[in-house]
């Protein structure tokens, strides 16, 4: 076993026996080399079940904000970089207590296999926001922050089409939405006890999936996570569809990085850009 | 917006939607009506307490419903009625303008702006010139179009 799976396991291991917390969230190897599942423990016993390889792709931070999972008591959580993001996006929004959660940051040079196209980008190889990087050796991060909203050429591919084609290149990839809603299941940040698709005095959104009910919620879900998605890709992960719905939160993410020069979850004391303003420095040319 | 009326090109008129706020905008609008000042009778205004109430999905909902174009109008930076509304509703609409346009929308369609309540003819001008953008892209074929797919579907 990798000396770092075992470095994880001790220190699971440690925190429960401890009583530190009362369950570890962290990965459990399947029965195929090349897929694991969410494993959430609560005894030090069964510590050894925890893995860390390749293939360690939820986010596990969507746990944090279940009732089942938080009413033990504080939690560890296994994560990347880009899980942490959205750990600090549950803090700076008072959806966890700092004390409730211990982060144990697992040094991430990309997962998947082939690598997702999203970790060649990555700028958070080690978390920026953890109580223990594993392993233990590993600097603190370095790695200076890239170009907002990662400078993805798909987005800027789009952004040089004119409005029509963009429409009908939204259309051809919406279509195929049925609306299931696994992107916002495995969102950390989509933790809303009762989402705005599912209001119904008015019906804001149609629950069917048809053009014009799919165009409403996936327009709506990218502005709702705008300036506080973590880019961490569980979403487009999720869609049994294929849809590409990182291109609308990158997209806004770019927008947010350029008007109000904000990243979304390096900094757990920061207020998030769409819940604050600023009176003289924001832009109103749009406001004529 | 009904069907026929975006067939025919002859009769077809815009159809503008306006989000406007109690206390500025709307009264900046009464002040266009009691200063007998003409402008096109293709809005329709929905009036709100704030800016900061217009819920993205207000817009939305109103090209969902056949809406051409939508305005979107309150007070003056620094002069919201309730201090900070309109400070918020402009972060807002600074993001979700990209989004529409990234999704297909034309930029020309969704209007924001600030009219005060002394800006009756600023009101008027506004709302002639939203107009005429949105009388030249003509009807918003492509949402119409997916509404008509729906209600083949028989769900509106």
């Amino acid at each position: 076993m990798p000396e770092v799976v075992e470095e994880l396991r001790a220190l699971a291991r440690d925190l429960l026996a401890k009583g530190t917390v009362k369950t570890v969230i962290g990965y459990k190897a399947e029965r195929l080399a090349n897929r694991v599942s969410p494993l959430i423990i609560t005894s030090p016993d069964r510590a050894g079940e925890l893995v860390w390889n390749k293939y360690c792709l939820n986010n596990l931070a969507v746990y944090l904000t279940r009732g089942e999972v938080m009413r033990r008591g504080p939690a560890a959580v296994v994560v990347k970089g880009c899980d942490a993001r959205a750990v600090c996006g549950l803090l700076q929004e008072g959806q966890i207590a700092r004390q409730n959660v211990v982060i144990i940051g697992m040094v991430c040079e990309g997962v998947g296999e082939p690598l997702l196209e999203m970790c060649k980008s990555c700028d958070v190889h080690v978390p920026r926001l953890a109580d223990y990087i594993i392993p233990k050796e590993a600097q603190k991060p370095a790695e200076a922050a890239k170009t907002p909203a990662e400078a993805d050429a798909e987005v800027a591919r789009l952004e040089a089409l004119t409005p029509e084609e963009r429409w009908k290149f939204w259309r051809e990839k919406l279509e195929r939405c049925i609306k299931c809603y696994a992107c916002r299941q495995a969102c950390p940040l989509c933790y809303c006890k009762r989402c705005v698709v599912e209001k119904n005095q008015p019906q804001w959104i149609s629950t069917s999936a048809h053009a014009a009910g799919n165009f409403a919620w996936n327009a709506i879900r990218a502005m709702h996570l705008a300036g506080r998605c973590g880019a961490c890709g569980a979403c487009e992960r999720a869609c049994p569809q294929g849809i590409p719905l990182m291109l609308l939160n990158k997209k806004m993410a770019k927008e947010v990085a350029l008007h109000f020069n904000y990243r979304a979850g390096y900094d757990p004391a920061a207020t998030p850009a769409l819940r604050t303003f600023d009176a003289r420095g924001d832009n109103d040319e749009l406001f004529r | 917006m009904s069907a026929t009326e975006t067939k025919n090109p002859v009769i077809w008129q815009p159809k503008i939607i306006a989000f406007v706020c109690n206390w500025c905008t709307y009264a900046g609008a009464d002040l266009a009506g009691t200063s007998r000042l003409k402008y096109d009778a293709n809005i329709r205004v929905l009036r709100l307490p704030c800016t900061g109430r217009i819920d993205p999905l207000f817009i939305l909902k109103a090209f969902e419903r056949g809406a051409d174009g939508v305005l979107v109008s309150g007070c003056h930076p620094g002069d919201c009625h309730y201090n900070t509304g309109n400070y918020h509703a402009r972060r807002r609409w600074i993001v979700f303008k990209p989004l529409l346009e990234f999704m297909g929308v034309d930029s020309r369609r969704v209007q924001f702006s600030w009219v005060s309540a002394a800006e009756g003819a600023k009101w008027a001008d506004l709302v002639n010139n939203v107009v005429k953008n949105v009388r030249e892209l003509g009807p918003f074929k492509g949402y119409q179009q997916m509404l008509e797919e729906v209600s083949k579907m028989g769900k509106v």
